[in-house]
């Protein structure tokens, strides 16, 4: 089954085109990495899935239903879609269980009680139930993203897209992280993940795509893309990781 | 302040307003925790030069006994602040209820109006462009009038278009109409800067959880912004608290116009002074209020952890 469908999507910010035709298919329970320098497209392309950013020409298709057409109810597309910021962006006047319940409560209408009980569960099974009270400014940024991703999963979506969730964090601070995006993919979730991590890409990604200026330059499974890249783009920008010491 | 805890949030004026230590303190929060005692004793010191200083340039001018006894008479004064019906003045005391009256019912009024045109300017909807332009000359125009012209426009032109209802309520409804109109063009553009406060991605965390536009406005958007407009806001409304007295224009009898009529029939100003004075004791609790708001916000996000 295909979870997510992407055919010929394009997507300008004025003169600036920044998507130029993608094509992706994203299995369901598939996880799949972009990678690619910053300013490459990964993150439109997240925010496009999303319904965040409209459309130039192209389309997008959950579960096989288009949803960036005419008359499709965003707001019942983006619930079943949950999405993860490189900045976090918890509300910060709410605590984080509040965080978590709010869009259960409001959106899937989920009594109060209901809705703290699935929260306080998940915030449990990903080690924050002894933070629920408090605001996210009392967090650490790994906390903080952590209760994101589960404000994300207490609307149960089909798919999570995860935009350089690791990449305003401190490095002492990613691996705890990481490991929550593991647990998630062991758990057969379907993940779309914009990431700066190679060596996490490797190793939870089914697929890793290689975005350049707006075209998936390279879509192999990892131990092929990182060991034996066939373009040299791809080559390339790979060099210069490994120079930097980030592979 | 009181529990003698070294408190970062004690030297503020919401701490002490009064106290003499609060008024050279300004920023200082060591002046009540560290070397508390000697702080205190240098801010009384020269709170007291300063209040002597201004004392007496008011007793050494040449005309001090004269305005003293225009405007600072206590006979006068609490002749006009109980009134005298035989006399024909009204007591300036109960007349401020007036004027208290007309503040609550105006700001409740203002508050949800002003939101109103606020939301409406900052919508992007191209079908709401022609309600988007009569806002903002609505605001243009009611920030450029000045209120007092609003109020007698509104007091003697709606009366005198002889409308069923409309045409026939008391004067203060007039002039809480005419507050209404002005002040909520001020308080759109307060709103409209706290909307403008809270990061663009507040609102794409909030729609990407599937909330509508309105529940990421009421729930996420409005709260963070109101926060941090209520110093503003409230500032306003201190202000309109003191422009209640321009209604007296159209003889409604509230505080400013009862000292009016007791200076013309006596000739003495000491009832504008017990009108300053109870305009005072209005708007004074409302800026310490305001403080506390601040400062309890400020706290409860700080101690998160620790409740």
């Amino acid at each position: 089954m295909t979870a997510i469908s992407i055919e010929r999507l394009r997507k300008s910010f004025g003169p600036n085109e920044v998507l130029k035709g993608i094509d992706l298919q994203v299995a369901s329970h598939e996880v799949i990495c972009l990678i690619g320098a910053s300013g490459s497209g990964k993150s439109t392309l997240l925010r496009c899935v999303n319904l965040l950013e409209p459309i130039d020409s192209g389309r997008i298709l959950l579960l096989g239903q288009d949803i960036t057409g005419p008359g499709i109810d965003q707001n019942l597309v983006r619930r079943q879609i949950g999405i993860v910021f490189q900045s976090f962006n918890l509300f910060p006047h709410m605590n984080v269980l509040r965080n978590v319940t709010l869009a259960p409560m409001k959106v899937l209408r989920m009594p109060a009680a209901q809705a703290a009980q699935e929260a306080q569960a998940l915030l449990d099974r990903f080690g924050l139930i002894d933070k629920q009270h408090d605001y996210p400014d009392r967090l650490s940024g790994g906390q903080q993203q952590r209760v994101a991703i589960v404000r994300a999963l207490a609307m149960q979506p089909q798919i999570m897209l995860l935009d350089e969730v690791t990449s305003a964090l401190d490095p002492e601070l990613v691996a705890e992280v990481l490991e929550v995006i593991g647990e998630l993919a062991a758990g057969g979730m379907t993940m779309l993940i914009a990431t700066h991590e190679m060596g996490f890409a490797r190793e939870i990604a089914d697929r890793v795509c290689f975005l350049e200026e707006g075209t998936i330059i390279e879509d192999a499974p990892p131990t092929e893309l990182f060991t034996e890249p066939k373009d040299e783009r791809t080559r390339r920008f790979l060099r210069r990781i490994v120079e930097a010491k980030r592979l | 302040m009181s529990e003698g805890l070294p408190d970062p949030a004690a030297g503020d004026l919401s701490a002490g307003s009064f106290s003499a230590g609060s008024f050279s303190s300004g920023r200082g929060p060591r002046l009540f925790t560290g070397g508390g005692r000697r702080g205190t004793a240098i801010s009384t010191a020269s709170t007291v030069v300063v209040i002597a200083i201004i004392a007496l340039v008011f007793v050494l001018a040449p005309g001090a006994r004269t305005v003293a006894h225009a405007f600072f008479y206590p006979k006068d004064a609490w002749q006009a602040f109980i009134g005298d019906p035989r006399h024909g003045y009204y007591s300036v005391g109960a007349a401020i209820w007036l004027n208290i009256r007309m503040f609550v019912v105006a700001e409740v009024l203002i508050l949800p109006f002003a939101l109103l045109i606020a939301l409406i300017r900052q919508s992007t909807h191209p079908t709401l462009f022609p309600i988007r332009v009569i806002a903002t000359i609505y605001v243009d125009f009611f920030r450029g009038v000045p209120l007092l012209l609003v109020v007698l426009a509104l007091g003697l032109g709606v009366p005198g278009l002889y409308l069923p209802v409309i045409s026939h309520q008391p004067d203060a409804v007039y002039g809480v109409a005419a507050l209404v109109l002005s002040y909520s063009a001020y308080v759109s553009e307060v709103y409209r800067a706290g909307l403008n406060s809270v990061h663009r991605s507040q609102v794409a965390a909030a729609r990407s959880l599937g909330l509508s536009q309105g529940t990421a406005l009421r729930y996420v958007i409005l709260p963070q912004a109101v926060r941090n407009i209520i110093p503003p806001l409230l500032n306003d409304f201190i202000s309109l608290q003191k422009d209640t007295a321009l209604v007296g224009v159209l003889g409604v009898i509230e505080a400013n116009q009862a000292a009016d009529i007791y200076a013309s029939a006596t000739f003495n100003y000491s009832s504008f002074a017990v009108a300053a004075v109870l305009f005072l004791i209005l708007t004074i609790p409302l800026a310490r209020f305001t403080d506390r708001l601040i400062e309890r916000d400020r706290r409860r996000r700080l101690a998160g952890a620790v409740t």
